[in-house]
């Protein structure tokens, strides 16, 4: 009897007593219910008929559960279009973001010029100014040269927003790899340019999709300012659309749930698959200074 | 041709002083055009009278410092500058003691670790808005969860009148902010605490340490170069939070609910009272940044 339960005792730390482990596993269960059971709220209300919406039953899949808030969504809202028009902004974004904080990451990794540190500071200034502070000069700005109301200004606001995390993230990464393997494609002949592109990227792509992730999850999620900037109605992002549907309508809530489920999926199963990355990404940075 | 070769192989070493201002110039003209210009504008704004009236003639007629005496002569600064503080103190605390505590469970042996960690950091994997309503709907004071619980447990009376009372309705904030800010504090322990060297805890268990000793004496100072800046992020980021506190109080005017930055957009945009607004970004900014020097200095000096 006592073999197994030696050998079970190999998956965990060597001095836990059993009262111990399960008191772990309990804690972190209630954990996991926390941090889940709002989110399956949502999904829900999402499957509740229209009737019953303001039901009190707190059970997972309610009675006579139903897609039609689903259906309803894309038919009696412009939901598609909000899609679209979210897709467009953030992968612009998130396109732009990359270019420049890649970029931007490789020279504070491995560079050493004037303004250096200071520069590293800057950025991190950057995260102090309350978001409100810059909106207004940007929006001035903006009407200034005609580009309130397109997406070009939502676009410039989310690329500068997510640039300078993404810059310290980069640096972080790149710092992660050695320099030796440039010095010896540089003796082999190799310009700045070969070197960056199919040595250097290649071992950074998951930095590089961590990057992109952060831009895109940024602009996709994004409200308070695309709520000034865009004001058309047929240029609505996602999040301002759903805040209006779930602002206004509180009969909507079904619909709204469905809603919010169909636009937080696809980033969040992004989110999950690269979140593996992001242990050793986040960190990197601030360890090396 | 010889010396050409020569020259590339050094050129990581010593690279000619436009190399590194290529790779950076596009940050920085768009760093200098949408933070640095807008900046400077803002700050020479706070000290203008910029109102509904007069925002389209681009004509601000300079008042010196009367934005700030309105601001500093209101009640309601102060007792929302001393609310921010409540949220930001309480939200990052918890966030780091709950972040650091998870990341310490996480980073035993334990099978179906991989699959707990991805579910504990759901909320910060979902859309912030839509977890943020989430939470919003659990504390809904009729057929949210919340209410639901309290009642079956304690009676009618338990019941709590979450949003519709301001101080509720910031109680309810400050839950919901905590729930989304422990994930990444989560994390980014977890990666700290993976880098700390195996041997370091085997030492320490042969000299005999204890759970408390071996956290405080040899955990946390090697966690030092990742809790600091993330402290200091996470204050910055809490401090300027206005998601959670604008979807928690939406739809009723809840001034009582407020913190300083989702007055700031207020006032900003829904009272059209520029010149305030952009005074009182003034001073939270310096707020922000003398409390970042101070720690991140204080910090050093404890080295």
């Amino acid at each position: 009897m006592a073999q197994p339960k030696v050998r079970l005792k190999e998956y965990f730390e060597k001095n836990d007593s059993w009262p111990k482990i399960i008191a772990i596993y309990l804690f972190l269960l209630l954990c996991c219910f926390i941090t889940v059971y709002p989110i399956s709220f949502i999904f829900t209300v999402s499957l509740r008929p229209g009737n019953q919406l303001f039901s009190t039953s707190l059970k997972l899949i309610p009675d006579n559960a139903t897609f039609k808030n689903y259906v309803d969504a894309f038919t009696k809202y412009p939901m598609a279009r909000w899609m679209m028009n979210s897709l467009f902004v953030s992968t612009i974004t998130a396109v732009f973001a990359v270019i420049i904080s890649v970029n931007a990451g490789y020279a504070f990794s491995r560079y050493r010029f004037f303004g250096r540190k200071f520069g590293m500071t800057m950025l991190l200034v950057t995260q102090m100014f309350p978001a409100p502070m810059l909106l207004l000069p940007v929006y001035l700005m903006l009407a200034r040269f005609k580009l309130t109301g397109s997406y070009i200004g939502l676009i410039l606001w989310y690329v500068s927003t997510s640039i300078p995390f993404n810059i310290w993230l980069m640096k972080g990464y790149f710092d992660t790899i050695p320099r030796s393997l440039e010095e010896s494609a540089f003796i082999d002949g190799a310009s700045i340019v070969r070197t960056y592109w199919s040595i250097i990227l290649p071992l950074a792509k998951p930095g590089i999709a961590l990057c992109a992730l952060f831009a895109f999850m940024g602009a996709w999620s994004e409200f308070i300012v695309a709520r000034i900037l865009i004001t058309s109605k047929n240029m609505l992002t996602l999040p301002v659309g759903l805040i209006a549907l779930q602002g206004s309508f509180s009969t909507e809530w079904g619909i709204y749930s469905a809603a919010a489920l169909v636009t937080a999926i696809p980033v969040t199963v992004l989110f999950i698959t690269l979140s593996k990355y992001l242990v050793g990404g986040l960190t990197m940075g601030s360890v090396k200074g | 041709m010889q010396y050409k070769r020569k020259g590339k192989s050094f050129e990581l070493a010593r690279p000619r002083w436009y190399v590194p201002v290529l790779f950076l110039l596009p940050a920085i003209a768009i760093l200098l055009a949408m933070v640095a210009f807008p900046l400077y504008y803002e700050v020479n704004i706070s000290f203008r009278q910029v109102s509904l009236y007069n925002l389209r003639s681009g004509v601000y007629p300079w008042i010196g410092l009367e934005n700030y005496k309105d601001m500093f002569q209101d009640p309601m600064f102060y007792s929302t500058l001393v609310r921010t503080i409540v949220w930001t103190f309480v939200n990052v605390v918890a966030h780091v003691t709950g972040g650091f505590f998870l990341a310490l469970l996480l980073n035993r042996k334990l099978p179906g670790k991989a699959i707990i960690r991805v579910l504990l950091i759901l909320p910060w994997a979902v859309p912030q808005y839509i977890a943020a309503i989430a939470m919003r709907n659990l504390f809904n004071e009729t057929y949210g969860p919340v209410n639901l619980v309290l009642k079956a447990l304690f009676g009618e009376g338990a019941m709590i009148m979450w949003l519709s009372k301001p101080s509720n309705a910031f109680i309810a904030a400050i839950i919901t902010n905590i729930w989304l800010g422990i994930p990444f504090m989560m994390m980014t322990c977890l990666g700290g605490l993976q880098s700390i060297p195996q041997e370091l805890y085997e030492a320490a268990d042969i000299d005999g340490a204890g759970w408390w000793q071996k956290t405080r004496n040899v955990i946390l100072p090697l966690m030092k170069p990742v809790l600091t800046p993330a402290i200091v992020l996470g204050t910055i980021w809490t401090f300027n939070m206005v998601n959670v506190i604008y979807i928690l109080t939406y739809g009723s005017t809840h001034e009582a609910a407020q913190i300083l930055v989702s007055m700031i957009y207020k006032r900003a945009f829904e009272f059209f009272r520029y010149g305030y607004a952009a005074a009182m970004s003034v001073v939270v900014f310096v707020l922000l940044i003398s409390f970042s020097s101070v720690f991140i200095r204080a910090q050093k000096l404890e080295d």
